[in-house]
Order: structure tokens, then C-alpha cells, then sequence
């Protein structure tokens, strides 16, 4: 399914919801914080968003900043 | 009675604030931190690059520290908020550095557009502590939407060039109740140090650490000059004279005759 990830389409394995795709992209759960379509999603929730194309999504963690 | 610097609900024992961009590794920031004592720690947010195995900035910031989330990379005011609300997500806590800045060349901040941001996430629960140009009206507006503390630029970000805003500063120590706090451009200890003599409340750094030679030594070496100057200010009470004032006898010397 093609999806908007950090501001590109990218075409992936087809996933049933939000955790599924933080599976497959194999990133730290821990370390990250999700918008799905401009919306912040806790952790907790990720399950229960299901994924649609061309749905929008913006995966950012903290790096070193002054 | 202790001196300690208060913030929303937190004391503040260290006021040496430390931004963890720039360092050559991550593990140089642990050892920063423990070397400095510091007990508040800028991060920034950024997109994931999926292709990255790096480590998490968190995983090297000792528990103790309060971490406040930078804006950085907002061009406005909503940038800001967004990036806000998104550390808070994070679970780190509620602490946030506004830093909106449309200019790529000097890195001024856009005053007005902090302004907005900081109204929005003081009345959403956030300590905000705005980076500003210096400005006595501007910091009376922020104190007034709610700001915990205020920042005035020394000098751009990462020039090292000192407290170029010295007088402006001055009048914001004098004039605003809470607290001042130097961010950007201080380039060495003498520096932070003049910022507290002056009545600072703390000094956040970061260039001037994570580029040196060595990190850990400049980080010890800034925190000794906050805490010397900060006991300056605290006890000087000396007068600045145009003249000499002898600091020995004047009388007895060797050449007097009864």
C-alpha cells in the first residue's frame, strides 16, 4: 500500500494498523512519537488506528538540539 | 538558605544549562552531564531516518535532569506548537525551549511569532521558556501569556562571540520578575560568568562545549564559572569608582619622617 511517510510516498507491505507498520519498519517503539493525518497517536493507541492509502504519517524522535 | 533557581515545580540547584546538539558522539553527552551537574538539558525533534541505527538521546541524559523540548526547525508559531505537543508525547515531561526562527543567516528569533506559541502552550499546561531577542516590552508580554523563565540571545547561535546584548540584558534582569536566563552565543566560562555576575538567573549552553577540543573539561569549566559568578552577584555589593582606591595603608610608609 502506498502511504506519506515523513513527507514521502513510499509503497509498503500491507498493514492492518499503525503498530504493524512500526513492526515492519523495525523502529525502537520506545523512541518515537506518531501523527497519523496530523494527529498526534499515544503508543497505547497505535493498535487501533487502521491504516488507509495514502494515509499521511510523521515518525520523529528526539535528537541532540540546543 | 540554599540558592536555588525555581522554575514551575522544580528547584534548580545547577545553573548551567546544557543543549546537546553538536556532539561528536552520544555518549560524550553523558559524560558532559555527569562532569557539569547540569540539571536541564535541551533535545530536539526530528523526522526518523528509518535507515539510521542511532541510539536514542534520551538513553544518555541521567534521570535526575529535566528535559526541555527545543522547537528548533519551527519557522512559526504553529511549527512550534506542533513540535511542542509532539515531545510531549515523548513522555518526557512538559518543559519546552520556543525557538521560532525564519532566518537562516544570524538565527534571530521572530519575537512576535514566540509570543504566540508561548500563550498557546502556557494555557495547555506547558513550562515555556522562550528564546527571544533581547526586548524589555516583548519579555513583559511573555511573563504576562505565561512564560516560566525568559531567554535572550548573547549573541547568534553557535558564534561563541559573548554577551554582545549586555545592556539590553541588564534592563531585563532589573525589570522582569522572572527568571532571565542567557541562551546562545557564549563562547566561554569568563562569559557565563559575566552573565551571572550581572544578575542572570542561569546560562544555557551548548557550541561552546560540544565543539571544544575537550568537552567534558569545557563543561566543568562553565560550570565553575556560573556557580563563581552567581556567588559574585549574590555577595559582591562592591562600587565601580572612576579613580584609584589605595588597598594598602596609606600611611607609614618608609619614607615619612616624624
Amino acid at each position: 500500500m502506498i502511504l506519506r511517510i515523513n513527507g514521502e510516498e513510499e509503497d509498503v507491505a500491507k498493514c492492518a494498523n499503525l503498530l504493524e507498520l512500526i513492526n515492519v519498519k523495525r523502529l525502537k517503539v520506545e523512541s518515537i512519537v506518531i501523527e497519523h493525518n496530523h494527529k498526534i497517536v499515544l503508543r497505547e493507541d497505535w493498535h487501533g488506528i487502521i491504516l488507509n492509502e495514502r494515509d499521511s504519517i510523521e515518525i520523529v524522535s528526539f535528537v541532540g538540539g540546543g | 538558605m540554599e540558592d536555588v533557581l525555581k522554575i514551575a515545580d522544580k528547584s534548580i540547584k545547577n545553573r548551567l544549562f546544557i543543549g546537546t546538539g553538536k556532539f561528536a558522539n552520544k555518549a560524550l553527552v553523558r559524560e558532559v552531564l555527569e562532569a557539569s551537574q547540569s540539571e536541564v538539558v535541551t533535545v530536539a525533534l526530528r523526522r526518523v531516518d528509518a535507515d539510521s541505527s542511532d541510539e536514542n538521546i534520551l538513553d544518555y541524559i541521567p534521570d535526575n535532569c529535566t528535559i526541555m523540548i527545543n522547537t528548533s526547525g519551527a519557522r512559526d508559531a504553529d511549527e512550534a506548537i506542533r513540535i511542542a505537543r509532539l515531545g510531549k508525547a515523548m513522555g518526557c515531561g512538559n518543559w519546552v525551549k520556543i525557538e521560532v526562527i525564519p532566518d537562516n543567516k544570524y538565527l534571530l528569533p521572530d519575537n512576535t511569532e514566540t509570543l504566540r506559541a508561548t500563550e498557546v502552550l502556557a494555557k495547555e499546561g506547558f513550562t515555556v521558556l522562550p528564546y527571544m531577542s533581547p526586548d524589555l516590552s516583548m519579555a513583559r508580554r511573555l511573563v504576562g501569556a505565561g512564560a516560566g523563565a525568559v531567554m535572550p540571545l548573547g549573541a547568534p547561535i553557535g558564534s561563541n562571540r559573548g554577551l554582545k546584548t549586555k545592556e539590553l540584558v541588564r534592563i531585563m534582569v532589573n525589570e522582569i520578575d522572572i527568571p532571565v536566563i542567557v541562551d546562545a552565543g557564549i563562547g566561554w566560562p569568563s562569559e557565563a560568568a559575566a552573565c551571572m555576575e550581572l544578575g542572570c538567573d542561569a546560562v544555557l549552553v551548548n557550541t561552546a562545549i560540544a565543539t571544544a577540543d575537550n568537552p567534558v573539561a569545557m563543561a566543568g569549566a562553565f560550570s565553575c564559572a556560573v556557580a563563581a559568578g552567581r556567588t559574585a552577584y549574590l555577595n559582591s555589593g562592591i562600587a565601580v569608582n572612576e579613580s584609584a582606591n589605595s588597598s594598602s595603608p596609606l600611611t607609614g610608609f618608609l619614607r615619612d619622617t616624624k
